[in-house]
């Protein structure tokens, strides 16, 4: 059997008294591609920033690769989990995370964004750092931006910029949090296009999206998040053709009103 | 009535105001470079995580913003020596009235700036696995420097003027001279006027290299 390359156990998010999420449970296998789907608010998220640490999960295990992140203190009482910085730092190299509003560093060009993390983290030199950088922005199909600031780019380009950013660091594993619901409908296509493209590759995805048909054709599993956890999880047949369960119903049924 | 002009007067003692724009530069070059160095460690102080930290930092800001430079001046030159074993010179007391000034009023624009690049920016940093010290380094301040530069320009220009009131303590600058050429003289309306335009030519060409400055980092836009 082979090892989870990520393995998340007994996770919990609150703010303040307010719990976002509890008890979440999910192993990813390489390759797996999981399609995360909910409700605005249901904390969908918030589980993907816990996974590379943008948010420290407040209970519960992250595994990677076999190796728990963080460790544990306090034999007396309830075990708590502590975080070092620089461990996360050496994470998050490993995870690749693409934003919803792409957050590129508007003060670089196309390129340098690609860069950015090899030469500042993983300190190449310049002209490796170029040339690698250059191949991921060809990946995407946007070489003959490389010179171009984000300002210059369109929605759909600086979403790709940012596909490429992520790859760049050879991550393990791709995290994608709504990737395309803020562009406009006629620029979806071509960052799906490119997401695609790297399940093809057999990348290790996880994706939270909106994109309920994308997440049909993409994913190997679909999880569906309700009631401050995982409510119903499975093959994309199983979880969006005949969900069991009555909230995945009415969610799937409130996504395919309006498809023909 | 007419007033008869005489600048000759002032320019006969040329020595003397160029001993003080050697002065004017000098109390300058050290106040502005520790000041806005200071005022950038304070600004984060004021968002720093911990809270005593924070408590100092938002102190010293009030405490040097609302208080006089002059009185600074005065205060650090004649009470300092008195309540502290130390010989202070009047270029010392000028350095630490105006530096502590300059920082705690360039604290307020380094904290807006860095407080208006969005939280995003930070975490793409960390998602590519940046420290908390690279993403400052390489991707907060680069582009809040940018927001921020007219105001950080308008301060800059404060504090050179600012050094005038080094002359309380009889520090050898711009004013001070002019001071002297007026009282040997008996010209105060031509020699102030004289410090005045000298003071022109010296930051008009500052302004202009902020402002290409700014052009250039504009280019992203």
């Amino acid at each position: 059997m082979k090892v989870p390359v990520l393995r998340l156990s007994g996770l919990g998010k609150r703010f303040g008294s307010n719990t976002i999420f509890s008890g979440v449970d999910l192993d990813v296998l390489p390759g797996d591609r999981i399609a995360i789907l909910g409700a605005s608010g249901s904390g969908k998220s918030t589980l993907l920033r816990c996974i590379n640490f943008l948010e420290h999960p407040d209970e519960g295990r992250i595994e990677v690769g076999g190796q728990l992140i963080g460790h544990v203190t306090g034999p007396n009482g309830p075990a708590v989990v502590r975080y070092d910085e620089r461990e996360l730092n050496q994470l998050r190299q490993r995870i690749g995370m693409v934003f919803q509003q792409f957050n590129l560093f508007p003060h670089m060009t196309a390129i340098a964004n690609v860069m950015e993390g090899l030469v500042t983290v993983r300190r190449l030199a310049k002209p490796e750092a170029r040339s690698k950088a250059l191949e991921q922005l060809s990946r995407v199909g946007l070489a003959d931006k490389a010179d171009a600031y984000p300002a210059h780019l369109s929605g759909g380009q600086k979403q790709r910029v940012a596909i490429a950013r992520a790859l760049a660091m050879e991550p393990e594993i791709l995290l994608f949090d709504e990737p395309t619901s803020s562009l406009d409908p006629a620029l979806v296509g071509e960052v799906l296009g490119v997401i695609e493209a790297l399940a093809n590759e057999g990348r290790t995805m996880l994706l939270v999206t909106h994109e309920i048909g994308f997440a049909y054709h993409m994913a190997t599993r679909v999880v569906f998040i309700a009631n401050g956890g995982i409510y119903e999880s499975g093959t994309p047949d199983e979880v969006l053709k005949s969900p069991k369960r009555a909230l995945t119903q009415q969610f799937v049924a409130d996504h395919r009103r309006f498809q023909f | 009535m007419t007033y008869r002009w005489n600048f000759a007067s002032v320019f006969d003692n040329w020595q003397a105001l160029a001993m003080g724009l050697a002065g004017t530069l000098k109390l300058s070059i050290v106040c502005l470079i520790l000041g806005l160095s200071l005022g950038l460690l304070v600004g984060f102080g004021r968002r720093a995580r911990r809270a005593p930290i924070r408590w100092l930092s938002t102190a010293f800001v009030e405490f040097f913003r609302n208080t006089p430079v002059l009185i600074q001046i005065l205060w650090f030159y004649f009470a300092l020596p008195m309540i502290a074993p130390i010989e202070v010179s009047p270029f010392l007391a000028a350095v630490l009235g105006i530096t502590l000034n300059a920082a705690a009023y360039s604290s307020e624009i380094y904290r807006g700036g860095i407080q208006s690049i969005e939280p995003g920016q930070t975490e793409a940093a960390r998602a590519i696995g940046m420290s908390g010290l690279q993403t400052l380094r390489r991707i907060v301040i680069p582009q809040a420097v940018r927001r921020i530069l007219p105001a950080l320009t308008n301060r800059g220009i404060e504090i050179v003027k600012t050094s005038t009131l080094a002359s309380v303590v009889a520090y050898v600058e711009l004013m001070q001279q002019g001071k002297l050429i007026a009282s040997l003289n008996f010209n105060p309306i031509e020699a102030y006027t004289v410090v005045g335009v000298m003071f022109m030519l010296l930051l008009y060409p500052f302004v202009r290299a902020t402002y290409a400055i700014e052009r250039r980092l504009a280019r992203s836009d």
